[in-house]
């Protein structure tokens, strides 16, 4: 069978980095074909190349066999290319319909706007792929998952045959994932084919038919899910042995470091979204808090970091009522805090390095001589840090939004735990992070537990809060609905209690659990 | 300039640096130039489009084309000519005429000769205070458009304590009238800063709103409670010898200490917004908001702050006016001093030592604009479009990038805080 694309010897190019060389790539009509890397690996600068964003050095494209020349998306949609980026490019205000059309109006009477048709195609495209939409919804209303599902559509309604998925389910929860794995089969098993990016194992090898796996712009090897494990992909894309699972000295809970009692607390829209929780953590071990994102996580995190108003209910830390006291005052009472949206709340994207590593510590001593800030202090604490916690970047001078995902959250990292902590409150510590960075992190949160502090991991990885937690908490609509100890858990006990199922049912439904289960097998 | 070879840095070495970031190329002379290239380039595109409109509105031009192309052309070029060696004697001085002067000796020769660039560093002034109040706020996340507003208020206040407190000397009676300057802007600019820090209310509306208010109180206040006694004209008395800013060169060689204090305020500023804790909690706030307040930054009262300060920095411009030029309270004395701060900011990069270059180049550009309408004959308004120009080139660097086929694009922490127009922060 001709391939429907085929990559040849494709080169780029940029100044100090090669960042694709001599790339070969072929895609069969139908096929899976995963392209995993680690960030920074090549993969985007690649479909980049692809999609007529950037032109190839070297190398050239062909599409059914026949030689292309991709100078602009235009022309990658007229090949039959389409790309779905990990930052959606849909219009909130706009209805589906009216993003689906954008730029490829259907019209009628002239230039009236044809709406209804444009409607009905789309509606057709989304019975014959099982894209469940109503065109009619505005985008903003939309789920991530359905948003993604917009772009899907909106390339069917281009006529693309050749779906590029750029990390398409970095943004998606486990449920959500699953409903795109389905998608994703239903269009290849129609003749589409598609091109999938991503750095997630365990995904690559459940949904690919082939894998290629690339680093530092090279092509690794290709092989078949049948024909490789976690382990020997991990090798593969990092280079050296990766950890998949990690030491974890036995379980030996201290003294209660946090006491959360009964807080009540409201999202944005003032609708309850912590409802009456309680749980404790002690010193040296790791609560893990699961649950499908927006289940009040966010919200909890908020609250325990004083970054939300608590309306009801009692939050101690080491003895101090903490409720609704200011986050520097539980900073300076030893907690750490690695927020959920790092770009928004953990960083200063326009700061360099150096004044990311002491935001949370630059008012106080060694840092400061009176109001005046000592910079050079500054600039020493950043260079031992870099090089402790192995931040890759240029210089401690450098903006720390230069730097990729992965180094930004060990600049996280980093600050958090450099300083002298009780408690650790980690939310999606690893979120769009690739293998080694995860790696990293994790054994970073695991030595603080070892040391003795608190962590509250919260996650919508299962895998990760199997791997980390000592006991596991399921969140599920703002109320903690199980409360188990780690051995005793297993992923479809816990999967079912994030769905809602009522905890002695799910016991039920899932048989007698052995302690000590297979853990952090999945992980990844 | 490697910070890494040598930890220990002196102020110089931190200024560079804040004008570099980031520093990912290994030459270091290269950021520089990145980061000046473009405002420098839109000067001079600036000036050579001016020029354009210059041939454009001249007369006598189109009358040399009627004669013959040759003529025509000649003409163009001499309209141009004329006009910016209007413009340079105008606002440096004439070279000639200072050289000839310093030969003679004749120290009322040399004094009149020196008097244009002087007379430029007047003018240069109020737009440092004015561009210093919106660098600050721009940096500290707020769009402070109410600087005009402010500068009469801080005058009016200045002019009061000026006229009013008798029998202090001149060392004590300066400062406090300065001060009240201060006072008067930072009341100005506090109160929107409240505003919004308390209802949400967004500061751009409401410090254009304070400046219409500040327009019509000082209209009010010069017909009634601050008139000059026996005074037809709306004026306030003049204010005592003790508050005027002393000056350096008899009359009509207006430069006064004022410009030195801006210089000194323009350092202090610097010195608050890079050196201490209290500067780096307003740009963190500004840059990022949310990481503001997840690192224990207080944003409301940052915010609030920030307004004041700039407030009080363009009261400081008013006090200056008062003091060191008008020495009277007049109507429409600023004639548009806030708003070009706000353009010069953004010129400057909303760095201290940029808005002292930005205010040089925009002093010198209205004081020779003055002679350029004498001398040669084009409208002084020919200049507010050569401003105009050279501020959308800034404002918009890819017309400047596509102009000149540079590369590179300027990263610099100043441009991100002008997001924040719409929604809360």
């Amino acid at each position: 069978m001709e391939p429907v694309l085929e990559l040849r010897g494709i080169t780029k190019r940029f100044p100090g980095v090669l960042a694709n060389d001599h790339i070969n790539l072929d895609l069969m009509p139908g096929e899976i074909h995963a392209l995993l890397g680690e960030n920074g690996a090549g993969k985007t600068t690649l479909m980049n190349i692809l999609y007529g964003l950037y032109q190839p050095d070297e190398g050239e494209i062909l599409v059914r066999g026949k030689k292309v020349e991709i100078h602009s998306p235009n022309d990658a949609i007229a090949a039959g290319i389409g790309m779905v980026h990990q930052h959606f490019m849909l219009v909130p205000v706009f209805t589906v319909t009216e993003n689906v059309m954008l730029g490829e109006e259907s019209t009628r009477y002239g230039d009236f706007l044809d709406t209804r048709k444009a409607a009905a195609q789309i509606h057709q495209i989304s019975e014959q792929y099982s894209l469940e939409v109503n065109p009619d919804s505005y985008i903003k209303d939309l789920p991530v998952g359905v948003q993604q599902r917009v772009e899907i559509i909106k390339l069917l309604y281009r006529k693309a045959d050749i779906l590029i998925l750029d990390e398409p389910s970095a943004v998606l929860t486990p449920q959500e994932v699953g409903e795109l794995f389905k998608i994703m089969r239903s269009l290849t098993e129609q003749g589409k084919s598609i091109i999938f990016i991503t750095h997630k194992l365990r995904e690559v090898l459940e949904i690919a038919d082939r894998i290629t796996v690339i680093r530092a712009g090279k092509v690794i090897g290709t092989t078949r899910p049948q024909e490789a494990d976690e382990s020997t992909l991990a090798r593969m894309m990092v280079g050296r042995e990766v950890e998949l699972v990690l030491e974890k000295p036995e379980y030996k809970p201290g003294k209660v470091v946090l006491k959360v009692d009964n807080i009540l607390v409201t999202d944005d829209r003032r609708q309850i979204a912590v409802d009456g929780v309680s749980f404790e953590v002690r010193a040296g071990e790791v609560l893990g808090v699961a649950g499908v994102q927006g289940n009040g996580q966010t919200e909890l995190v908020e609250a325990l970091t004083g970054l939300r108003q608590v309306v009801s209910g009692a939050v101690t830390f080491l003895g101090e009522n903490i409720t609704n006291v200011s986050p520097r005052r539980i900073i300076e009472l030893g907690s750490a805090h690695v927020p959920e949206d790092r770009q928004r709340d953990g960083l200063v994207l326009p700061f360099s390095v150096m004044e990311n590593l002491f935001l949370c510590t630059y008012y106080k001593p060694p840092f400061t001589k009176g109001p005046v800030i000592q910079w050079d202090v500054a600039l020493k604490n950043a260079e031992e840090l870099i090089s402790r916690f192995d931040i890759r970047t240029p210089g401690a001078l450098t903006n720390v939004g230069a730097l990729s995902g992965g180094n930004q959250q060990k600049v996280i990292v980093a600050r958090e735990l450099s300083r002298p902590i009780q408690l650790l409150v980690a939310a999606q510590p690893t979120r769009g992070l690739d293998v080694g960075s995860i790696e990293y992190i994790h054994g970073q949160i695991l030595d603080r537990r070892n040391a003795g502090v608190a962590v509250l991991l919260v996650s919508t990885e299962l895998a990760e809060i199997m791997q980390l937690s000592d006991r596991i908490a399921v969140m599920y609509r703002g109320k903690i609905v199980a409360e188990v100890l780690a051995e005793e858990a297993t992923k479809e006990y816990l999967g079912l209690l994030m769905a809602g199922v009522p905890q002695d049912e799910a016991r039920k439904q899932v048989g007698p659990i052995e302690a000590k289960a297979v853990r952090g097998r999945e992980l990844y | 300039m490697n910070a890494q070879e040598n930890p220990k840095q002196d102020a110089g070495k931190v200024l560079l640096e804040e004008i570099q970031k980031p520093i990912q190329h290994p030459k270091a002379g290269s950021r520089v130039l990145q980061v000046i290239a473009i405002p420098f380039l839109a000067v001079v595109t600036g000036l050579l489009l001016g020029g354009v409109f210059i041939i454009l509105t001249s007369e006598e031009v189109y009358a040399a084309f009627r004669q013959s192309f040759g003529s025509g052309l000649l003409a163009a070029w001499r309209a141009a000519w004329q006009s910016y060696v209007a413009l340079f004697t105008g606002a440096i001085g004439d070279p000639a005429r200072i050289v000839a002067a310093l030969q003679s000796g004749d120290g009322l020769e040399i004094r009149r000769a020196f008097n244009p660039i002087l007379e430029s560093l007047v003018n240069t002034t109020p737009y440092i205070f004015g561009g210093l109040a919106v660098a600050l706020g721009f940096r500290a996340g707020v769009f402070n458009i109410g600087v005009e507003g402010q500068i009469f208020i801080g005058a009016a206040t200045c002019a009061f304590v000026g006229y009013s407190v008798s029998g202090l000397p001149a060392i004590l009676h300066i400062p406090l009238a300065l001060l009240a300057g201060a006072l008067g802007g930072a009341l100005w600019g506090f109160i929107p800063g409240w505003l919004k820090a308390k209802t949400g209310g967004h500061e751009v509306i409401n410090t254009i709103m304070m400046n219409y208010i500040a327009f019509r109180l000082s209209d009010w206040l010069l017909r009634g409670p601050m008139k000059a006694p026996g005074q037809h004209n709306p004026v306030s008395p003049k204010i005592l010898e003790t508050a005027m800013l002393p000056r350096f060169f008899e009359s009509p060689i207006r430069f006064h200490l004022g410009f030195f204090i801006a210089l000194a305020v323009a350092y202090l500023v610097y010195w608050f917004m890079f050196k201490t804790t209290w500067g780096f909690d307003l740009r963190m706030v500004g840059a990022n908001p949310h990481a503001g307040r997840y690192a224990g930054s207080n944003v409301t009262r940052n915010i609030v702050l920030a307004m004041t300060l700039s407030g009080a920095l363009a009261g400081l411009a008013g006090a200056n006016e008062v003091m060191g030029v008008n020495h009277n309270l007049a109507m429409a004395f600023s004639s548009g001093y806030g708003f070009d701060s706000i353009a010069l900011a953004l010129l400057g990069n909303n760095h201290p030592l940029g808005v002292v270059l930005a205010s040089l180049l925009f002093g010198t550009l209205r004081n020779g604009a003055t002679r350029m309408q004498v001398a040669a004959g084009i409208p002084i308004d020919i200049i507010a479009i050569l401003q105009a120009m050279i501020l959308m080139f800034i404002a918009a660097p890819a017309i400047i990038r596509t102009i000149y086929r540079l590369r590179f694009k300027v990263q610099v922490e100043g441009a991100v805080t002008i997001r924040g127009w719409g929604g809360k922060s």
